[in-house]
């Protein structure tokens, strides 16, 4: 019997008040019948799915008579029944966005196999907390290491595609063989690279991303064993690796061996270029494999004490190499995101407790008739999670829509595709968001009736009593929704003015008017040196001669282009460093200071009779020479620097090579015409500026057919105005603003909307006393004031609460602010403005509409 | 019977056909008013054991038909000596009654459309 009740449990509430007795009388009279153990058995089986089909059956009978009610009721209130399916849209629609981008970048796993035992191993640096390996301290990690399975390695680079239309420049991977085992990864076609592929007079072979196979081989797996030529050789095409598959970044798109440069490179332990992963051995943790590389790192201390004196190794899981910018970045986002659906809830929560004191006498009605409060409670849940599920997929559908707004915000850093799409995760987690809106705006309202001890009366007689308690109630929700409004709006002011610093910030050159265009030159071909100054001279002097072009140079890599680059300095006679000092080194053809507009301070600029025979010069810049020749009058002096001993002829001012918002080491600056033959190959001059006095890129299809005249085997890439590499800098900040922007704009409309909500409906309550009021003489302007009065209150005490939440929200995203202070007057005074204006305009229309009630209306009201 | 909604409300035909189960609650109900445990075996009886209801499709099927108002929950309880206060009698309404007559008619008129087709017993 204890069971039956057990199982009378799965009938709604109300339906087993009404039967539950009845049916255990029935059932025991069954069981009274059945005689035998096979009978009564057979009875429990029978009950047990009857129970279960009727029980099951019942709650769809009521939730389709509450659905018939729901449907009704909102026909009959369709502007109701649209603003909160608004609401609800716009806060869910928001929270999937960044929910999709945020999954993508931080949560998912990545997308190899066993991702979770993925490491990055790098060398660690008194200045440098993450510093690519040396090829010989890698091998060394390799040989002394217990706790990896294994550990490969590999560097990002590029090559020019030959043979296949225009020369292309394509980004790819020299790798380990032993990576693609590492990681787990197979091809589409063919096979993956091995470790033999990287032995000394192995046949060159390289595998094929998908994007690279689609775009430049039509997709044809015919190419699988044939040879593609590129600028260093010819390769055969041994694999294709499936769409889905990125390493290490998203835009590499081809794998080759890593071959050794020299036997000389290979036993350089300070040429760091080399990235390290590792997959940890089974059993082993991070931490462990931390500890153990730690003390690997010190041995290789003592062993090497010239080299690696100051070199340790930490071991990072590889899901975090994502930067900890875009993580706060990201982080910000969903927290905005959060607000807008908070701010969405107590919104609708307050639209439906309106409704649902403006339903009091259908409520009693129904009481009247014999609805118990569950039935009352679960009618009006429904009606929520009704609501909510329209507004959810409204919401979803916005979702879609804004995701490639936010693309902007995945780094392509990252082995995982820019665009995301909606897939089951997401639509899990909207569909999650979506029913807890709908119990968190429902259960206020029901939770109202629930709590009533005798419905009938509460609704009934003491109304006005209710309606005092409800509002204050509602007044809360209202305060809360202009805190969160107010911490949205700051924080958005905040990263204004954080990106207004950012571009405030001096390059240390000028970008307006000037043409960037990248030649990446084929290192075989172009090998020597002597070839190479010939190219410039034909390209730069048919470029000079075009019509509005002022000047033009060549250069290593184009500012902020490239963070690398980083040489030891050991300044002539200096006895013992007293600690490792560095700068960047690129080599630069005669003007391009000039063209850039980088002003020389002292001394001359680089110049066409610097050549190998000449005696080697540099030209410095200001920090530079104020760092190693202090007090000093830097022209003349020596330093040792890239393999040779230069001597300064010229300092130039200081600009940004790494970006705008990090610091950049000094910089030094080499003739073309010195870079040995065959020698430093990655730093030959290839990034071409043009300062011009048109439009720069009007310029382009000439420079383009200029390069082709000169060298059609030279591909032409990156073609664009320097101030997009500039825009670049900032595009990522740019894209947060503009959401969480658009978040706080949205949050100060629901806000609005909810001011104005509440105090019509208030005004609508009170019209008796408003009326009895201007009966006993209260004018039309006290009316409204009185009621103004109310929203700025509320107001008020929202904004108190708000900038409180702004505060905390400011100093969580202080590392993002680029110095801006968090408790800045300039963002608080704007958002107290704009709080102030919504305020009044969400008060004005229920003040005037309050200060027009006839005061005749005293006595007609009931 | 004036207002038109009203007499859709009434018409028996909505709501036809009727599932199989509520049909034979109706018809144990037919002569005379019954708790809960006496239809289920006055359905048992009449199909020999080959119709079983549950208490919980039973119950579920009584307040169904109370909503729709084909079945009431009689007032007038039976003489005392037979009578079990515990209990619940229920009867059919007038409405109960045409919906119930109704359906019979239809199905009659579909045995006789699939005689005339020729599918009669032993006929094939």
């Amino acid at each position: 019997m204890r069971l039956f009740h057990w199982l009378l449990r799965l009938f709604p509430a109300s339906f087993r008040n009404d039967y539950g007795r009845e049916m255990g009388e029935v059932f025991a009279e069954r069981r009274r019948a059945a005689s035998g153990p096979g009978a009564v058995s057979g009875l429990w089986i029978e009950t047990l799915a009857d129970m279960v089909g009727a029980g099951l059956r019942a709650h769809l009978d009521i939730l389709r008579q509450d659905l018939r009610v729901t449907g009704r009721g909102l026909l009959r209130a369709p502007g109701f029944a649209l603003t909160v399916v608004t609401v609800v849209a716009l806060g869910i629609g928001a929270n999937t966005a960044v929910f999709t981008v945020t999954d993508h970048v931080l949560l998912r796993p990545l997308p190899y196999d066993e991702p979770a035992r993925l490491v990055q191993v790098w060398e660690r640096h008194p200045e440098y907390r993450q510093m690519e390996a040396s090829p010989p301290n890698f091998k060394d990690w390799q040989a002394m290491s217990t706790s990896f399975e294994s550990m490969a390695a590999y560097t990002s680079m590029a090559m020019n595609l030959l043979g296949r239309g225009d020369p292309q420049r394509v980004r790819g991977t020299a790798v380990t063989g032993d990576l693609f085992e590492l990681l787990g990864a197979q091809p589409l076609a063919g096979r993956a690279l091995v470790s033999a592929d990287g032995d000394p007079g192995a046949e060159p072979v390289i595998v094929l991303g998908y994007g690279l196979w689609q775009s430049a081989f039509g997709g044809d797996e015919r190419i699988l064993g044939t040879t593609v030529t590129f600028d260093t050789g010819a390769y055969e095409v041994v694999g294709l690796m499936p769409r889905g598959f990125a390493f290490p970044r998203r835009d590499s798109m081809f794998w080759i061996p890593r071959h050794p440069l020299s036997q000389e490179d290979e036993e350089d332990r300070n040429n760091h270029y080399l990235q390290v992963v590792g997959r940890l051995a089974p059993g082993f943790t991070r931490e462990q494999a931390q500890i153990e590389m730690g003390l690997v790192g010190e041995r290789l201390q003592e062993r090497y004490p010239e080299d690696n004196g100051d070199k340790g190794v930490s071991v990072y899981p590889m899901r975090d190499s994502v930067s900890s910018q875009s993580r706060l970045l990201l982080l910000a986002l969903a927290g905005a995101a959060g607000c807008v659906l908070l701010i969405a809830c107590l919104n609708v929560a307050n639209l439906l407790l309106a409704r649902t004191l403006a339903r009091q006498r259908e409520l009693t009605v129904r009481t009247a008739l014999g609805a118990g409060r569950e039935r009352l409670v679960r009618q009006l849940l429904t009606e929520s999670l009704v609501l909510a599920t329209l507004g959810g997929a409204a919401g979803i559908g916005l979702g879609a829509l804004a995701v490639p707004l936010l693309a902007r915000l995945v780094p392509s850093n990252l082995p995982i595709p820019e665009a995301t799409a909606l897939d089951p995760r997401v639509m899990l987690f909207a569909g999650l968001a979506t029913l807890v809106t709908g119990l968190a705006f429902g259960v206020l309202p029901a939770l109202r009736i629930a709590g009533r001890r005798s419905l009938s009366g509460a609704l009934g007689s003491s109304r006005t009593a209710l309606g005092a308690r409800t509002e204050k109630v509602r007044s809360a929700l209202v305060v809360g929704e202009v805190a969160a409004s107010i911490a949205l709006l700051v924080a958005a002011g905040l990263l204004v003015q954080a990106l207004w610093r950012v571009q405030e910030v001096n390059p240390g050159f000028d970008t307006e008017g000037i043409l960037a265009v990248s030649t990446p030159l084929p290192y075989v071909d172009y090998g020597e040196t002597a070839k190479r100054v010939a190219y410039y001279d034909q390209v730069l002097s048919r470029v000079r001669g075009l019509p509005g072009v002022e000047n033009a140079a060549f250069i290593s890599f184009l500012p902020m282009t490239m963070t690398g680059g980083i040489w030891e300095v050991t300044p002539a006679g200096a006895e013992e460093r007293e600690r490792p000092s560095r700068a960047s080194l690129r080599f630069v053809t005669p003007g391009f200071f000039d063209t850039l507009d980088i002003p020389i301070e002292s001394g001359r600029d680089v110049a066409t009779t610097d050549t190998q025979d000449t005696l080697f010069v540099a030209v410095v810049s200001r920090s530079f020479a104020e760092s190693y020749f202090p007090g000093q009058d830097p022209l003349g002096r020596r330093f040792d620097f890239a393999f040779q001993e230069r001597t300064i002829v010229g300092v130039v001012g200081d600009i940004r090579v790494r970006g705008l918002e990090r610091s950049s080491e000094p910089q030094v600056y080499v003739p073309s015409g010195q870079v040995p033959d065959q020698g430093l190959v990655f730093y030959m001059p290839k990034d071409l500026a043009i300062r011009t006095s048109l439009d720069p890129m009007s310029l382009a299809p000439q420079v383009r057919a200029a390069i082709r005249e000169v060298a059609p085997q030279v591909p032409v890439s990156s073609v664009r105005p320097l101030t997009a590499v500039l825009d670049e800098q900032t595009a990522p900040r740019q894209a947060q603003l503009r959401v969480l922007g658009a978040f706080a704009g949205l949050a100060l409309l629901l806000a609005g909307i909810g001011i104005h909500g509440l105090l019509s409906f208030a005004v609508s309550q009170r019209t008796r006393e408003i009326g009895l009021r201007m009966a006993l003489g209260a004018r039309a302007g006290d009316i409204l004031g009185m009621v103004l009065r109310e929203g700025v209150w509320l107001a008020a005490v929202g904004g108190g609460v708000g900038l409180g939440l702004a505060w905390v929200a400011g100093r969580t995203l202080e590392s993002i602010l680029a110095g801006v202070q968090p408790a800045n007057l300039w963002s608080l005074a704007v958002a107290c403005g704009l709080t102030s204006v919504m305020t009044l305009s969400g008060s004005l229309l229920p003040a005037l509409r309050a200060s027009r009630v006839p005061p005749t209306t005293a006595l007609r009201e009931d | 019977m004036s207002d038109p909604k009203e007499s859709d409300l009434d018409d028996p035909l909505r709501f036809l056909p009727l599932p199989p189960m509520t049909f034979h609650i109706l018809m144990a109900l037919a002569d005379q008013d019954r708790h809960g445990y006496a239809i289920l075996q006055e359905v048992t009886e009449r199909t020999n054991g080959k119709v079983r209801l549950g208490a919980g499709t039973l119950y579920r099927t009584i307040h169904r038909l109370k909503e729709q108002g084909l079945v009431a929950e009689a007032l007038d309880r039976p003489s005392p000596e037979l009578d079990d206060e515990r209990r619940r009698y229920y009867r059919l309404t007038p409405l109960g009654t045409r919906v119930a007559r109704a359906e019979t008619e239809r199905l009659g008129q579909m045995v006789d459309l699939a005689k005339s087709l020729g599918f009669a017993r032993g006929t094939v």
